[in-house]
């Protein structure tokens, strides 16, 4: 009541967005200053579902640290993984079985197939078209049925170790995972025939939501936001890891910098993911799946340890500073979403509550990853 | 104690008439969510009863017996009075459809007029509801309901002044009596009156989606951003209410879309007019409406207002005009 009773001068009031919000997938609340439906200024409220993973990190052993990366961006857990993983083998100069890297790929790349398509359903969601979502997940589900039979998860994955991957795939892995690939390209111009030209949703997303390229630096935005706004930068292309440079594909970017390019970014780029994934499967060299000498307590060499992946979100990169001791003495994780959502207050003045809506859905935000 | 007939045949119809929009807003929550899961690739309701027909009166039983709260800070009677005004215009709008030749429950000369004045009343339900509940998200989908409302009516109503040109009647009977004997009749196909009468159609039938608010045009209640806009703060049977005011809008306005365009109980091969083929022709134009809202993604409500302002209005008066001129030349 109060809250119209005493509107000022400038006539403005404050909506809170969330944190229960069905537009905010999540805990994720934003203040938001409104002119009418326009809004004047928005303020992410971040923190309500904080767990200070990376707290947890020093105090706990290094690979007990390994189940929390997958709880931290839960749609695309086997890239976390890979990430810490990859920090800590070049902390303790471990060396990876090139099979093992293969799986590594093959599986993180179909992980980050499953999150795009979860995310394309969702961004439909959002703009008020229910049906894509059920057929988005029921192509999901085929990923994680393939996951599953190798990690044994279905979503908060632990699959890969210090040293390799802890399980080897078993005989309907490759042929089921080339059926899928068969069945999502065939749905694949379904999907571009009934949604992306769709007359509604082109009108709601093209030239709306700009993010340019030098907000995206400004704020380190990356991942299919710095795509969609002209900027060339892809972890696996520009700064390569595990076994990325010996497969063919491509980087999408698009330089309209408007809702449409961002989702057109994602769509191609789970057309690359299966050209990934088909390259691999091709190449998958025999061998062990784990190093043979790993040692039972991992204690890297004092020092400070870098290392980046490309998430289906952006980049998310790992410091960790060893003392020598058998837990990190402290560990950073950089997470994409945090630096995507801080443009968000930026880019979404002046616009219309439902066009900003629509922005926030083509940043794919997944809450937990924000806050850690 | 003589009692007129003339009265007792109202109160049967206007039993009747409670009882069928009662009973289409039950049934339509349970075709809309079968039809959306066929266009999902599931199943739907099946539990409850065969087909899960017994679904709505199961829902119904748990919209009745849940706790009718009225939340600290609304206005009590604002409140409360809402959903009621959405309800009760939608069913005495049914008194003036003619079901069939006889089926009637008041053939008024001016039954068209009767429809589209109740119909507005309609809105100022949605706003009474959303300003009294006070909440931000009601308020803005108050806003844009009324701003919808300026938006679609005009070119709905241009095109019925058209139609009602061409037939010289605002009476419901009439109307059709003049469309019988096939669908070469139809004022759709009507196109020595106007070329542009299958558009003039089309108009209709999306003011009419706007009008039940009804996705693409869903922006009163887009949950996606206002949460349930206008029903926020509403649950337990004052939602419900809503919810078959919102149905047997849908149902009055596929009805008047039958009337004008499609001869209302004509069959389209001029053989056994009858009350069938309008439910037929009625419930082919409700499966479309729900085909759309499963298929389309929501326009924005500016989206909404220059369809409405730079292409329907355009296009009605046009048709206006066009029509007025071949009424004056032939």
């Amino acid at each position: 009541m109060s809250a119209f009773a005493k509107s000022e001068a400038n006539e403005t009031f404050v909506l809170n967005l969330g944190p229960q919000h069905p537009a905010t997938h999540g805990v994720l609340r934003v203040k938001l200053t409104m002119d009418g439906e326009y809004i004047v200024e928005a303020e992410p409220v971040l923190g309500y579902i904080h767990r200070m993973h990376e707290k947890m990190g020093e105090n706990r052993t290094w690979a007990q640290f390994l189940p929390n990366t997958g709880r931290m961006d839960y749609l695309h857990a086997l890239a976390y993984n890979h990430g810490y993983v990859s920090v800590v083998e070049r902390a303790a100069g471990i060396e990876v079985p090139e099979r093992a890297e293969y799986l590594r790929v093959i599986t993180a790349e179909l992980n980050r197939v499953s999150s795009h398509l979860l995310w394309f359903g969702a961004f439909i969601l959002d703009l008020g078209g229910f049906s894509p979502l059920l057929y988005a997940f029921d192509d999901r589900e085929h990923i994680l049925d393939l996951l599953e039979s190798v990690t044994g998860s279905r979503l908060t994955y632990c699959y890969f170790r210090f040293g390799g991957v802890y399980n080897d795939i078993d005989d309907n892995f490759v042929p089921g995972t080339r059926a899928f690939i068969k069945r999502l390209r065939e749905r694949m111009p379904m999907y571009h025939n009934l949604v992306t030209k769709n007359i509604i949703l082109m009108k709601r997303l093209q030239e709306v939501g700009p993010i340019s390229a030098e907000m995206c630096r400004k704020y380190g935005a990356t991942g299919p936001v710095c795509r969609g706004s002209g900027i060339n930068f892809d972890v696996r292309k520009h700064e390569p890891y595990s076994v990325y440079p010996e497969f063919d594909f491509d980087v999408p970017v698009y330089d309209q910098c408007d809702s449409m390019a961002r989702y057109m970014v994602r769509m191609d780029e789970i057309e690359q993911s299966l050209r990934i994934i088909e390259q691999g499967l091709d190449k998958l060299p025999e061998g062990p799946v784990m190093a043979e000498k790993v040692p039972k307590i991992i204690k890297p060499a004092k020092g400070d340890y870098y290392h980046a992946v490309e998430t289906a979100r952006g980049s998310f990169g790992v410091r960790v500073v060893s003392d020598g001791s058998n837990t990190p003495y402290r560990l950073k994780l950089r997470s994409p979403t945090f630096s995507n959502l801080s443009l968000f207050g930026e880019a979404c003045q002046g616009m219309l509550l439902p066009d900003a809506l629509a922005l926030m859905g083509s940043l794919d935000l997944v809450i937990p990853e924000i806050d850690r | 104690m003589h009692v007129d007939p003339e009265i007792i045949r109202l109160l049967a119809f206007l039993v009747g008439v409670i009882a069928f929009a009662a009973l289409n807003a039950a049934y339509l929550v349970w075709l809309e969510r079968k039809e959306a899961a066929h266009i999902q690739r599931r199943i739907g309701p099946k539990e409850v009863g065969p087909f899960g027909l017994l679904q709505p009166l199961v829902d119904g039983i748990k919209l009745m017996t849940k706790q009718l709260i009225v939340p600290a800070g609304v206005d009590p009677v604002l409140f409360k009075i809402a959903p009621i005004l959405v309800m009760v215009p939608a069913i005495m709008s049914f008194v003036t459809i003619p079901f069939s030749e006889t089926l009637v429950a008041r053939n008024l000369d001016i039954g068209l007029l009767v429809i589209f004045a109740f119909a507005s009343v309609n809105v100022l339900g949605l706003l009474l509801g959303a300003w009294g509940s006070r909440n931000k998200y009601a308020v803005i989908s108050a806003a844009r309901v009324v701003s919808q409302n300026v938006a679609y009516e005009i070119p709905m109503l241009v095109t019925v002044v058209t139609l009602v040109m061409i037939t010289g009647t605002m009476n419901l009977h009439n109307i059709v009596t003049q469309q019988l004997g096939g669908f070469w009749n139809w004022n759709l196909l009507n196109l020595s009156a106007s070329p542009l009468m299958p558009v003039a159609f089309l108009i209709f039938f999306v003011c009419m989606l706007a009008e039940t608010n009804r996705a693409p045009f869903d922006m009163a209640e887009a949950e996606s951003e206002l949460v349930a806009g206008a029903f926020t703060e509403y649950s337990g049977m004052g939602f419900g209410v809503f919810f078959m005011g919102e149905y047997a809008n849908i149902v009055i306005g596929a009805s008047v879309a039958t009337i004008l365009f499609l001869g209302g109980w004509d069959c389209p091969l001029g053989l056994f007019p009858g009350v069938h083929w309008f439910l037929i022709k009625m419930y082919f134009l409700i499966f479309t409406v729900i085909w759309i809202r499963w298929t389309y993604p929501r326009t924005t409500f500016y989206g909404l207002l220059n369809l409405s302002w730079k292409i329907l209005i355009p296009i009605s008066f046009f048709n206006l005009i066009l029509t007025s001129a071949m009424l004056k030349v032939f």
